[in-house]
């Protein structure tokens, strides 16, 4: 068992492995050219939503079965984990979509009239029908990040800020800059908003599915509501087009003309770092352990992939799933 | 096969790059069904810098044919720009032109289109432009200098088919030599067999595909299909008849 490791990159995954190494005694230091957790992280601009079954529409098997461990991560370390579910609902013209959607995930029960009425006031006026993912749920990410990295700081682990690649057993957990190290990495440009509205008022998540501009809304309190996310294949960091969040405006105002008088608070993008199959990939290289390409499940999948990490730096399991043998270097 | 600008394909069937699960899939796709030309979306707002590298790179990768397109593009400025971009990204005069006359239902913008693809062949490009099935746009896409035509077989993205079957055989009727792609509009692979059933030379297909619930057996589905399909166009199918024709007499038949 390997006693001290020094993390780099301190967003989502280097946060959650050291919460993991540091539960199981091992001496940990993270370092991160900024900080704290920030703008610079891409894991500051995401949604939230803990959705394995909704994710399943598009993403492979694994995130639809380890990801269903992340709620009760979260909840363990003392985030605070809102556990309403989340909606999926579609336009008029769009209604075969949902069928679609469906038919393609599990986990959901179609509710209509006065179930959805009591379920999200809001939207039961111009939705007549909507999926219900009932043991969905979501977090704050961004206090979720700090209060992970409060505790480490409590429980001992020490914060370097340093971009400098460290010696000794390292544990690579850093996004698109891996790539230097990782060439199958690419980065997927996503976009989001916030904005503030106190005329809507929604309990969950919503995603709105659209053949052109599909959306999903994460109410975080007080009137706050994150919208995201464009998927864009670029690595391009930190600029929103205006063509985007046009986009994103336009789907929040046909799921609910409220949102045409909300307060727009901040407007967002990074790039997600992502391997070809769009999965996490733990890698060793030397003394390495590479966790990256979170994609857009960082906060999804980086609690099963802490553990597969420190189940390879303590021994206790040499083989975890997202393990890869090929030679990337 | 099919003949585009003096390059032979090996396949009949063409992919557009977009709305896949995964690149990892994407690439799946296209060795499942042999595809041979990646149609290849330059969105300016990929950024600049060669921000989408790592993707363009994945589609080189493919190793087929890479036919960079103007999607988005609703004027003819935009396009011709685009176009420009796409030669010195990809390295190619090929270019998929799109202009698109409607924002709601992606349909092309037949004037724009004529006049941005003058412009892209007096400039070196050998244009495919995504057209509408009608005749007299055709002809003067091909007075522009474009020796390939494009015509939808239904609105981008809807899966509907092909709408307009009586134009589009008229349209392989008036142009027997100039090879004819249908373009956007098909959601099943019978109806990609339809249209090698009309001598159509190959189809461009992308949400049919990447949006299917398994985008890789979808892929393998269309390439069977056009093969189907082409196999009848050119045996000959026998004339549709009015009448039911028994195929043995039965008239004196010695055993009942």
């Amino acid at each position: 068992m390997t006693e001290a490791v020094t993390i780099r990159g301190a967003g989502i995954v280097g946060l959650c492995v050291a919460t993991e190494l540091v539960a199981r005694g091992v001496d940990v230091t993270l370092r991160d050219p900024a900080p704290e957790p920030g703008a610079h992280a891409c894991s500051w601009w995401a949604g939230g939503m803990l959705a394995p079954f909704c994710e399943g529409f598009s993403a492979e098997e694994p995130v639809v079965r380890l990801g269903q461990e992340a709620a009760d991560w979260w909840a363990a370390q003392g985030v605070e984990v809102i556990r309403r579910g989340s909606l999926v609902v579609t336009l008029e013209r769009d209604r075969r979509e949902l069928d679609q959607f469906a038919r393609r995930t599990q986990g959901h029960q179609m509710v209509s009239g006065t179930d959805l009425a009591e379920l999200e006031p809001y939207l039961a006026d111009r939705h007549d029908r909507a999926l219900f993912f009932a043991d969905e749920a979501h977090i704050n990410p961004r206090n979720a990040l700090m209060h992970l990295r409060k505790r480490l700081q409590e429980a001992g682990a020490r914060f370097e800020q340093s971009d400098a690649a460290p010696t000794g057993p390292v544990i690579d957990c850093r996004g698109l800059a891996a790539q230097d190290s990782l060439p199958d990495l690419r980065g997927v440009k996503g976009e989001m908003v916030v904005l503030r509205s106190l005329d809507v008022t929604l309990k969950r998540p919503v995603r709105l599915l659209h053949p052109r501009f599909p959306l999903y809304i994460v109410p975080r309190g007080d009137g706050v509501f994150m919208l995201g996310a464009t998927q864009i294949e670029s690595a391009e960091r930190g600029r929103a087009s205006a063509r985007s969040v046009m986009e994103l405006l336009s789907a929040a105002y046909a799921l609910h003309p409220a949102f045409g008088e909300a307060e727009v608070m901040e407007i967002g993008a990074d790039a997600r770092p992502a391997f070809p199959d769009n999965l996490p990939r733990i890698t060793r290289k030397g003394g390495t352990i590479h966790a990256n390409g979170l994609f857009r499940h960082g906060f999804l999948l980086s609690p099963v992939v802490a553990r597969m990490v420190a189940g390879l730096v303590t021994g206790d399991n040499e083989t975890p799933e997202f393990l890869t043998h090929e030679d990337h270097g | 096969m099919p003949v585009f600008y003096e390059t032979e394909i090996t396949s009949r069937l063409m992919l557009g790059t977009a709305q896949y699960p995964s690149p990892a899939i994407l690439a799946e796709a296209f060795h499942r069904s042999g595809a041979g030309i990646a149609t290849v979306s330059v969105r300016r707002e990929a950024g600049g810098e060669r921000a989408g590298q790592a993707f363009w790179d994945m589609i080189a990768a493919l190793g087929v044919h890479v036919l960079p397109n103007t999607a988005g593009c609703h004027s003819v400025r935009e396009a011709v720009t685009t176009a420009q971009m796409a030669r010195e990204l990809f390295d190619t005069n090929w270019v998929k032109l799109e202009v698109i006359g409607h924002a709601d239902t992606l349909q092309p913008d037949p004037f724009g289109l004529v006049e941005a693809a003058r412009i892209l062949t007096d400039d070196g490009f050998h244009v495919f432009p995504y057209c509408t099935e009608d005749l007299v746009l055709c002809e003067r896409l091909v007075e522009a200098g474009c020796r390939v035509l494009m015509p939808w077989g239904a609105p981008i993205g809807t899966g509907l088919g092909l709408n307009n079957i009586y134009g589009l055989r008229s349209l392989r009727a008036h142009f027997p030599d100039v090879p004819l792609v249908i373009d956007a509009g098909l959601g099943l692979p019978s109806q990609a067999a339809h249209a090698m059933e009309l001598g159509y030379d190959a189809v461009l297909l992308n949400t049919a595909v990447a949006k299917a619930g398994d985008p890789t057996m979808m892929a393998e589905g269309f390439a069977r299909a056009l093969e189907a399909g082409r196999l009848a166009y050119e045996a000959d199918p026998m004339e549709p008849r009015d009448m039911a024709a028994p195929s043995t007499p039965v008239f004196g038949r010695a055993f009942t």
